[in-house]
């Protein structure tokens, strides 16, 4: 098992983690993100309570007060639950099929299994995103009526590791894309692929 | 090449035999179904699997060996399960032993000599729930459904996936988990045991008794289904009234959905089943609810209370109404009006009332009759008595829908006369063949009548415009309630309540994949993974299962709307959107 740290498109830090099981034909890799801020945390609820407490001290009427409370109590539960993602990982079966899952704060977990017959690459993309050209590692599906066609496609790490496209890379292609966070995964993933199908 | 091992967890614990099960060869996967156990007479093995095969329509056979080292005489064992391959020959031959020491499996797959020597192959065990596994129905993946119908048939468009063929193989083999416990038959075998009928002799006494009560509902339903279609309900008047009452529309549709019930043929799939058992809890819940409106309203005198006020609510009604067109006889907003025309339009509309009124109080002394048997219907469903409440309100607000009407057929006649008036006085018309606007030359005398009148009409417009607005208004709130009323009966009405349980009490009943988890490795061993089921959201669940219902939503938009409210064409509720045309 082994251990990178990297950074995601906003700079925060995010740390990857490879492990492989029984010769490598198994492999795992999980996205940690940053853990729940105990500041931002403290900054939204002390500014929905002034707010409250505010409105309190204009209309002098307590419901608002039990209000602001259960705004970020179901707030607070809704972040969690549906929002904070913690952990991604995708476990890589050779001869299986890629699964991907997603940790949220409170423990929910979602998980999407494609089977490997329906994979017909994994590959980097580019894409335009808010004044940003930013890159990302995707699985493209199979199209089931032509064999030749993509049917789907589906982002890998998406809420954790979407980054930025460095300037260094545009400007030396050649110099390849190993060097970051989706090239080491993918040449990972292929690897952990070919292996069986060769 | 790696062989992939599908293995029930009910099996881990069987005594040593045989493995039963189907190889899939395209995949390179085995799908175990069932260990068998000495003593056995290959030949009677070999008859049994003929019969499972025929009855199943799989390709069942003997797989390999299984070996659980907590019993003695181990080598002699080994010996004999050697030999037992050549009697049953498959390929590859599968070998799993298990040592009582370690969590560990070894696991073998072997082919014959020749072919051997080309390369080592890989095994890959994979725990499985066999229940679970038969059980749940496996339902695409969102993007193959885009093609097709999905709620006819989810496992032929999934047909070509490696999961499907695997849930397929242990769903279809139910011929083997179904037998009885207690039953001996010619083979020994572990697998999943199903409870057999003693397990829930309250369903099997249900499932006894639903034939009967089907044939008698069946038999009422067409009685009922005769009188209906009998040719004195059919006549035009009351057929255009059946046509325009949603109560009946609501009737039908439950008379649909219980006609569909009771038919005598069999649910053939999961998923007609499924919709059947939707169908019968929606209806259920509908009844109960129903009832329990049913006695709160005949409890304390409660239709009493209602018809008391039900009176004194249309008279106040009533009354702003009138004090609305006195506001609007005089100077609205600061507006100047025509005068002569704004006291005739204010002195028909409140002779309207007045005449709506009189009729209210003539009938006050029968209401609360009315209502008592009005609610007795409720006992027929809660939805039933909410489109009776909506008939009620359409019925009690008639006078607010014939203003509206009486405004937009005015403002309707005199926005396309201005349109037509407009062309002539830029010299055009409308040329109905060509279905243009052609340039025409006008005479003098036409052309000064249609400037003139085009001059009345204009000046005369705002004063209708008005009238035509405030009643517009009026006309939208109630349609507004109405719609509301409408869409609480369709969610009751479409709600898939028993998936939508099954969801919740037995989340692998409905599948939308799976999900693997890495079981502890050790080195040399074969590669562990547990295989469990991962449920359909519940979005996904209303998406796919919610009944169709009887009334269509108004397909034009916003925008079309509006523009239909600017040209004062008429706005109906939505339940009678479709019969606009005629």
């Amino acid at each position: 098992m082994q251990e990178q740290q990297f950074t995601n498109i906003y700079g925060g830090a995010i740390s990857l983690q490879c492990r492989s099981y029984d010769a490598a034909s198994c492999r795992e890799f999980s996205v940690c993100t940053q853990k729940l801020s105990l500041r931002g945390l403290t900054a939204c609820t002390c500014a929905v309570w002034l707010a409250a407490y505010a409105l309190f001290a204009y209309t002098e009427n307590s419901a608002v007060l039990s209000a602001a409370i259960f705004v970020t109590l179901i707030g607070l539960l809704f972040y969690l639950h549906f929002v904070k993602i913690d952990q991604e990982s995708l476990l890589v079966i050779a001869s299986l099929g890629i699964q991907m899952t997603s940790y949220y704060a409170s423990g929910k977990e979602s998980t999407t299994f494609i089977e490997m017959n329906n994979v017909k690459d994994v590959v980097i993309n580019e894409a335009i995103y808010m004044q940003k050209v930013i890159y990302y590692l995707c699985i493209l599906l199979k199209d089931p009526v032509d064999p030749h066609g993509i049917s789907e496609v589906v982002p890998v790490f998406q809420t954790s590791a979407a980054r930025h496209l460095p300037t260094r890379w545009t400007a030396s292609k050649a110099a390849g894309p190993s060097n970051s966070f989706e090239g080491a995964v993918q040449v990972e993933i292929n690897m952990c692929i070919l292996e069986t199908t060769l | 090449m790696v062989v992939k091992v599908f293995f029930p967890t009910s099996c881990s614990a069987a005594d040593s035999g045989l493995l039963v099960g189907r190889w899939i060869a395209e995949q390179s996967s085995a799908v175990v179904l069932a260990v068998l156990h000495f003593p056995f007479v290959p030949g009677q093995v070999k008859q049994y699997l003929t019969d499972v095969r025929l009855a199943s329509g799989l390709g069942l056979a003997v797989l390999g060996s299984w070996s659980n080292s907590a019993e003695e005489k181990r080598e002699e064992l080994e010996q004999f399960l050697e030999d037992l391959r050549i009697i049953f020959c498959h390929e590859p031959w599968l070998q799993i032993r298990r040592e009582k020491s370690t969590k560990f499996w070894s696991c073998q797959a072997i082919r014959s000599q020749q072919e051997s020597a080309a390369e080592e192959i890989k095994v890959i065990l994979i725990y499985h729930d066999q229940r679970k596994v038969m059980l749940s129905l496996l339902h695409p993946p969102e993007s193959h459904l885009a093609a097709g119908d999905h709620r006819t048939e989810p496992l032929s468009t999934g047909g070509a996936s490696e999961l499907a063929a695997v849930f397929n193989t242990v769903a279809q083999s139910r011929v083997l988990f179904m037998t009885d416990k207690y039953d001996e038959g010619p083979v020994r075998l572990t697998h999943w045991q199903s409870e057999g009928v003693e397990g829930s002799i309250l369903v099997e006494l249900l499932k006894q008794a639903s034939g009967p009560v089907c044939m008698f509902l069946t038999f009422l339903l067409s009685l009922l289904s005769a009188v209906c279609k009998s040719r004195v309900l059919q006549m035009w008047p009351l057929s255009f009234l059946w046509s325009k009452l949603s109560t009946c529309e609501q009737l039908g549709h439950r008379l649909h959905q219980l006609r569909l019930l009771c038919s005598s043929k069999k649910a053939q799939d999961q998923i007609q089943f499924t919709r059947k058992a939707n169908i019968l809890v929606s209806f259920l819940l509908d009844i109960v609810l129903g009832v329990l409106l049913l006695s709160w309203l005949y409890s304390k005198n409660r239709i009493g209370q209602l018809a008391d006020t039900l009176i004194p609510m249309a008279d106040y009604v009533a009354q702003e109404l009138q004090d609305l067109l006195q506001w609007l006889m005089g100077v609205p907003a600061g507006l100047k009006m025509n005068r002569a025309l704004d006291q005739v339009l204010g002195r028909f509309f409140q002779y309207h009332i007045h005449l709506w009124i009189s009729y209210i109080h003539l009938m006050s002394p029968f209401i609360e009759m009315i209502l008592w048997y009005i609610g007795l219907s409720t006992c027929l469903g809660f939805t039933m008595a909410l489109s009776i409440f909506s008939d009620v309100i359409a019925l009690l607000t008639f006078h607010i829908y014939c203003f509206y009407v009486y405004g937009a057929r005015l403002y309707c006649l005199k926005i396309y006369g201005l349109s037509s008036l407009w062309r002539l006085f830029r010299g055009k018309k409308w040329n109905v063949l060509r279905q243009r606007v052609d340039s025409c030359s006008y005479d003098l005398d036409q052309l000064f009548i249609g400037t003139l009148l085009f001059t009345i009409l204009l000046f005369l417009l705002p004063t209708t415009a008005l009238y035509y607005l405030v009643f517009t208004l009026l006309r939208l709130v109630v349609v507004l309630v109405q719609g509301l009323i409408h869409l609480l009966v369709d969610m009751i009405n479409s709600l898939p309540l028993y998936s939508l349980a099954l969801r919740l009490c037995r989340s692998y009943r409905l599948a939308a994949g799976v999900k693997f988890r890495v079981l502890e490795q050790q080195t040399g061993k074969p590669l562990r993974l547990l295989m469990q089921i991962n449920p359909l959201s519940y979005g996904r669940v209303v998406q796919l299962y919610s009944l169709p219902t009887s009334s269509s939503y108004p397909k034009d938009s916003w925008g079309s709307l509006l523009k239909k409210l600017f040209l004062g064409e008429l706005i109906y509720p939505w339940r009678q959107k479709d019969n606009k045309q005629d």
